[in-house]
């Protein structure tokens, strides 16, 4: 029921705005905060209270939904199943804590249309939940698609002169991948009976690796083109330098993590055999992600611009990490998820921040901005230190074991994914030296005022973050590690499987070693 | 053997400065408060200092009693410890568990550093409060001063190599910080982000040397590390000796970074853009010197690591050649020392490169003392000339400034070796370590007693140009003027201690012990050993050691003679060089060209491929492609911009009718 409630409640908010007269708007934010503090304060105490290793079922909520046809005599039956694994804790706790930061961030740039701005927002915080959640493959399509749709308005009204083309581009580009997406949990319902995720866990592993990379072509190009992976990424600069800050907090902290989250649930859980073929691939898209987005950024004169291509860099690690398939790597890019969202969110935030006061975001039209605004300047500094992956702050830690899981998988693309390391320093610090230092001589900047109370306030949650992520790691890894470790279980076996696949294919027998694993998985689902 | 008794109190060495820093950073936002209000307001951060040397005080305090407590002990039991928490671990039941903890630990290298950290730190402390009075920045300055100190010491008494990592790019940070202090002028601020993206790059060389050694010890705690090459055979299995070779060479290229040696070391003249007492701590006694730390710690590590070692020896050598040369013909009075620390690390390099593990220690020891006596003296000339550092325009100023000019005497006749001063032991013993390696080494002594002459020549010079001859500053506007005592006080005990200094590491010829080298035995032992059964033992007879002692004296003082008379009569020796070989003038100043041509051959094309990337491959190549398949999206635009109505009721309507088609589509399928 946690998981429903936590799941539902901003939608409810999101009614209850509604019901608000149109000029109301003090109320409509109050309601919007006080709806996301109250997710943010069911999150963190699922968080707390949730027992890594322990008993799985304690966190599902289900109820049976509606039923498809199948390829066996009894029908699919799709379930409204929720649950809470080591997989989803860290996504669900960071779209908790990161809303009402968002929402308060709202104050300083949407003045027009508050009432549909919060419905937007709260029932987009529902998409998310309810995908991280979402133990069903029907259910996390739909929640999926939910999603999707906030955003489009919420960039479509809100964002800035090239909106249009930003929307459409990013939503018919997302709605692709997700159509390939539901085309592969279509045939996999159909051939296998069943959309329980932690089912289909079981049983697709055991399907030979040329099927199971059919499936993962599907849902990678889905989840590839949300993360985004090269070449898939141009959407991103466009759709963060037209949204709203608000909407770039959002996309660049939670949005683009259900891409990551996909691949690693989907992609590598549920389709190991596939995975592991697949990894070399994925690595080098990855690492050359970092490198790619770290020169695009380098060449950027838009501050906003700069700091969406830096993400696709970030999330380059992520996949690095992900796909080099080893525990470190796995436990490191599940960290970079979060450390992304802290990082990337808090530079979103700043740059909001400038831009409601200096009308600008052209890197040309700062300079000196520090002796104006220090207490600014700190918290970029310390932003920017955060996302190029200072020890003792949040970035390094994922970054590290990112990257020392890379270097056991293949050093080539570890050290290629290091040159992110060189080039991050490169063009955050040249962003930070144009913006911030240098004598304050044009006129506009003279008279910028500093941040006030309530910006602190808001940026205050995830600095903390920031700092503890950086010393107390374990505190956040080892609530993930044991679900992680099944998933390494899985990619252990695959690799047997693989092996003995391949030794299997040079024996002269027709027969192939494909049939059997097949017939075992169908039978295994028609006993049930 | 070890203590396994825990020494949490060693916490407070690195925590004290880190408090300091604290209470200070909030005392200068104070003063920033204050100041908006009331600009003439009495501001808080005048307190900041007192705060500052306070904690540094304690800290010193602590290292002492930490160097008592090692004292007690027998050498070998000489290993206290404290360990907090594990930092980062990985633990998964198939596959193993990697872990790195916090761990403090104080040896007599860690002991000996931290000595010198919180002892000369101490000291520059207390100048800079004098030095930085009246700087809107008073309370900010002594906020960074002291993270750099705790940053330092994290560096220093971790015994993870990531825990040395935290303060490796912590003190990296606090050195952008300071060297961009004065970030309203500029260049400042862009010196700044050129020191933190040349060590980014030793750094990344750093992690990729640590990789190795987790796949080949499977930790990164550096006794378990060290303590494993210690105990295993000498002669290693063809592809081990392929990875700890790897290994070593990576942590080198990070130390090459930190510790300002070719090819990475351009960002240092460049870093002189700070404040001169932080040229002082950070640029010359301590964190340049954390590259010549981590590979002593690691001593057994790259005393296994097979041509490693003469590698870093000819890198060494060759530094302290370009620095000692462009030195020669600086104007800058600060760029002089700047070119001097390079080539003088490059010397503490070519003593690693020989397995001197002790006589690098050493030089960086008395280096500390007489480089920050150097820094610190140039920082009083430059506050009695109203911020002047061109030595052209000096000149006959030890009668303004009597003080400063004597102990800049002491520091010099350190720097340049002069017989008996502490340099010229600590140099001496560097060259005779070359001597004796033989082979390869020869030609590296060579190269070192070149430098040496070399620098004797530009540290008289120096001298010369700044305190003698006529006095070629403006006298209308230009007052110079001796330092107060908060200046010049710590001035004095570090030209003592530059004198004295070398009495820490006397030659075996004067039959006295070598301090030191013995203190530092037993963190030393194994990779001695290791090397002496690789390559044998190498000794000198005594007669050999009197002549190199001679030969060390000799072309010190010549040269010092030398520089001393050709430039104490003004500026016209300078204008020689430039006028009869402006090339070659022009190549030494540009210190050989080198960083003008990382300028062309490599930052540029890297900026052109940026741009590429940007406009060629992603715009068009890319971007024009998915444009190109989603053409139609145009019709699409107009179609959905009619619906973006802004009507709440419309939207719920298409969503309705979305999700029952959806259904629909379900149920039929």
């Amino acid at each position: 029921m946690e998981l429903l409630l936590l799941t539902f409640l901003p939608l409810v908010g999101a009614l209850v705005i509604l019901l608000t007269p149109r000029a109301a708007e003090g109320v409509q934010r109050g309601i919007a905060l006080v709806t996301t503090l109250a997710v943010a304060v069911l999150g963190v105490r699922l968080y707390w209270g949730y027992e890594a290793g322990g008993d799985p079922t304690k966190y599902i909520f289900e109820v049976p939904w509606f039923s498809l046809p199948s390829a066996y005599a009894a029908p699919t039956l799709v379930y409204f199943r929720l649950g809470l694994d080591g997989l989803s804790l860290l996504m669900v706790a960071l779209t908790a804590v990161l809303m009402p930061v968002v929402i308060l961030s709202t104050w300083g740039h949407v003045g027009k249309r508050v009432k549909e701005f919060m419905v937007w927002m709260l029932v987009m915080q529902t998409g998310m939940l309810g995908t991280f959640l979402a133990l069903d493959l029907v259910l996390f399509y739909f929640f999926w698609e939910i999603s999707l749709i906030p955003l489009y308005f919420l960039v479509g009204i809100w964002g800035g002169e090239r909106r249009l083309y930003a929307t459409v581009k990013f939503f018919l580009y997302t709605l692709a991948g997700s159509l390939v997406m539901m085309l592969a949990i279509i045939a996999i319902l159909y051939q296998h009976g069943t959309s329980n995720v932690y089912d289909l866990i079981n049983l697709l592993c055991r399907l030979p690796v040329e099927r199971q990379l059919w499936y993962f072509g599907a849902f990678a190009l889905a989840f590839g083109i949300k993360v985004p992976i090269l070449p898939f990424h141009t959407w991103l600069p466009d759709a963060h330098t037209e949204a709203p800050t608000s909407g770039s907090v959002v996309l660049a902290g939670v949005l683009l993590k259900m891409g990551t989250y996909g691949l690693l649930r989907f992609c590598i859980h549920m389709l190991p055999g596939a995975a592991v073929a697949a990894s070399p691939w994925m690595m080098a898209l990855g690492a050359i992600g970092i490198l790619y987005g770290a020169l695009l950024a380098w060449a950027q004169t838009d501050l906003k611009r700069l700091i969406a291509c830096s993400s696709v860099s970030h999330l380059g690690y992520v996949v690095l990490g992900l796909f080099a398939l080893t525990p470190a790597g796995l436990s490191g890019g599940m960290l970079q998820m979060v450390n992304h969202g802290i990082s990337t969110g808090l530079l979103f935030l700043l740059v909001g921040m400038i831009y409601e006061r200096r009308h600008s975001r052209a890197l040309d039209a700062f300079g000196g901005v520090a002796t104006v605004m220090p207490v600014f300047a700190v918290f970029w500094v310390f932003t920017v230190l955060s996302s190029v992956g200072l020890p003792g702050l949040n970035g390094f830690v994922g970054e590290y074991l990112v990257l020392l899981g890379a270097f056991q998988a293949n050093p080539l693309w570890s050290v290629i994914g290091l040159t992110g390391v060189i080039f991050g320093a490169v063009y955050m610090l040249m962003a930070t030296r144009k913006m911030l230092f240098g004598a304050c001589t044009k006129p506009e900047n003279q008279h910028l005022t500093d941040i006030n109370a309530r910006e602190i306030v808001l940026m205050l949650p995830l600095v903390v973050l920031a700092v503890w992520l950086g010393l107390r790691p374990g505190d956040f890894t080892s609530k993930a590690e044991p679900s992680l470790a099944l998933v390494q279980q899985r990619i252990l076996e695959a690799r047997q499987r693989n092996a003995t696949a391949s030794l299997e294919l040079d024996l002269p027998s027709p027969a192939g070693a494909s049939v059997p694993a097949t017939q075992s998985g169908a039978e295994g689902v028609a006993a049930r | 053997m070890q203590s396994h008794e825990s020494h949490a109190w060693l916490w407070w060495i690195p925590l004290l400065p880190l408090i300091g820093s604290a209470i200070a950073g909030a005392l200068h936002l104070a003063t920033l408060r204050a100041r908006k209000n009331d600009p003439s307001a009495a501001a808080p951060g005048t307190l900041a200092p007192w705060i500052a040397c306070a904690a540094m005080a304690a800290a010193f305090g602590l290292s002492v009693k930490g160097f008592f407590a090692l004292q007690e002990l027998a050498p070998s039991a000489r290993h206290l410890a404290s360990t907090v928490h594990h930092w980062i671990s990985v633990n998964y039941p198939a596959r193993g568990e990697f872990a790195v903890d916090l761990s403090l630990v104080l040896d007599p290298l860690s002991s000996t550093m931290t000595l010198v950290v919180t002892g000369v730190g101490f000291l520059i402390h207390v100048y800079a409060a004098g030095y930085m009075k009246g700087d809107p920045g008073y309370g900010k300055f002594f906020a960074y001063l002291n993270l750099f100190v705790f940053a330092m010491l994290m560096l220093v008494l971790s015994s993870s190599l990531l825990g040395v990592f935290i303060g490796w790019e912590g003190v990296g940070l606090c050195s952008f910080l300071l060297i961009g202090f004065w970030y309203e002028k500029g260049w400042p601020a862009e010196a700044a982000q050129k020191a933190f993206v040349m060590n980014r790059v030793g750094d990344a060389c750093f992690l990729i040397g640590s990789f190795l050694l987790v796949r080949l010890f499977g930790t990164l705690d550096m006794s378990l590390i060290a303590g494993a090459i210690g105990r295993g055979p000498v002669e290693l299995e063809p592809d081990v000796q392929l990875q700890v070779s790897l290994a070593a060479l990576f942590l080198f290229g990070g130390a090459c970074g930190k510790s300002a040696q070719f090819p990475l070391f351009t960002w240092l003249p460049d870093a002189m853009a700070g404040p001169t007492p932080v040229s002082a701590l950070i640029h010359a006694a301590t964190m340049v010197t954390s590259g010549i730390y981590l590979i002593v710690r690691l001593n057994p590590l790259f005393a296994s690591a097979g041509w490693v070692l003469p590698v870093i020896g000819v890198v060494g050598a060759l530094t302290a050649l370009i620095g000692g040369s462009t030195a020669l013909v600086q104007r800058d009075i600060k760029k002089v020392l700047a070119y001097s620390t390079v080539s003088q690390l490059g010397y503490m390099f070519l003593a690693l490169g020989t397995g001197a593990w002790a006589a690098a220690v050493f030089h960086l020891v008395t280096h500390a003392f007489f480089k920050a006596l150097l820094f610190l003296g140039a920082g009083s000339v430059i506050h009695g000339m109203h911020e002047e550092q061109d030595m052209h325009k000096m000149g006959g100023l030890r009668k303004h400034m009597p003080q400063t000019f004597v102990t800049f005497l002491a520091g010099s006749a350190a720097l340049s070796g002069l017989p008996l001063m502490s340099g010229f032991f600590s140099k001496d013993e560097i060259l005779a370590h070359a001597f004796a390696s033989g082979g390869l080494y020869w030609g590296l002594w060579i190269v070192g007693v070149l430098t040496a002459a070399l620098t004797a020549y530009y540290t008289w010079r120096m001298v010369a140009l700044t305190f003698f001859g006529e006095e070629r500053f403006d006298h209308h506007h230009v007052h110079p003027h001796e330092s107060p005592a908060v200046m010049t006080v710590p001035l004095m005990v570090l030209a003592v201690l530059s004198v004295v200094g070398g009495a820490l590491g006397l030659p075996p010829v004067l039959h006295a012990p070598h301090l030191l080298a013995e203190w530092l035995e037993p963190v030393t032992r194994d990779g001695t050993r290791i090397l002496a059964e690789r390559a044998g033992e190498h000794h000198l007879s005594h007669t050999l050691e009197w002549i190199l002692l001679g030969v060390g004296a000799a072309i010190a003082l010549a040269f010092a003679h030398t520089g001393f008379h050709a430039h104490k009569r003004g500026t016209a020796q300078d204008e020689v060089l430039t006028s009869r070989r402006p090339a070659l003038a022009a190549w030494l100043s540009d210190a050989w060209t080198i960083d003008s041509t990382y300028q062309r051959v490599i930052l540029l094309p890297l900026r052109m491929v940026s741009f590429v990337v940007a406009v060629v491959v992603d715009q068009f190549a890319i971007d024009g492609t998915v444009n190109g398949v989603g053409a139609s999206a145009r019709d699409v635009a107009q179609w959905t911009r009619r619906s973006v109505t802004g009507s709440l009721a419309g939207y719920a309507l298409w969503m309705g009718a979305g999700a029952v088609v959806l259904s629909l589509v379900w149920m039929w399928s």
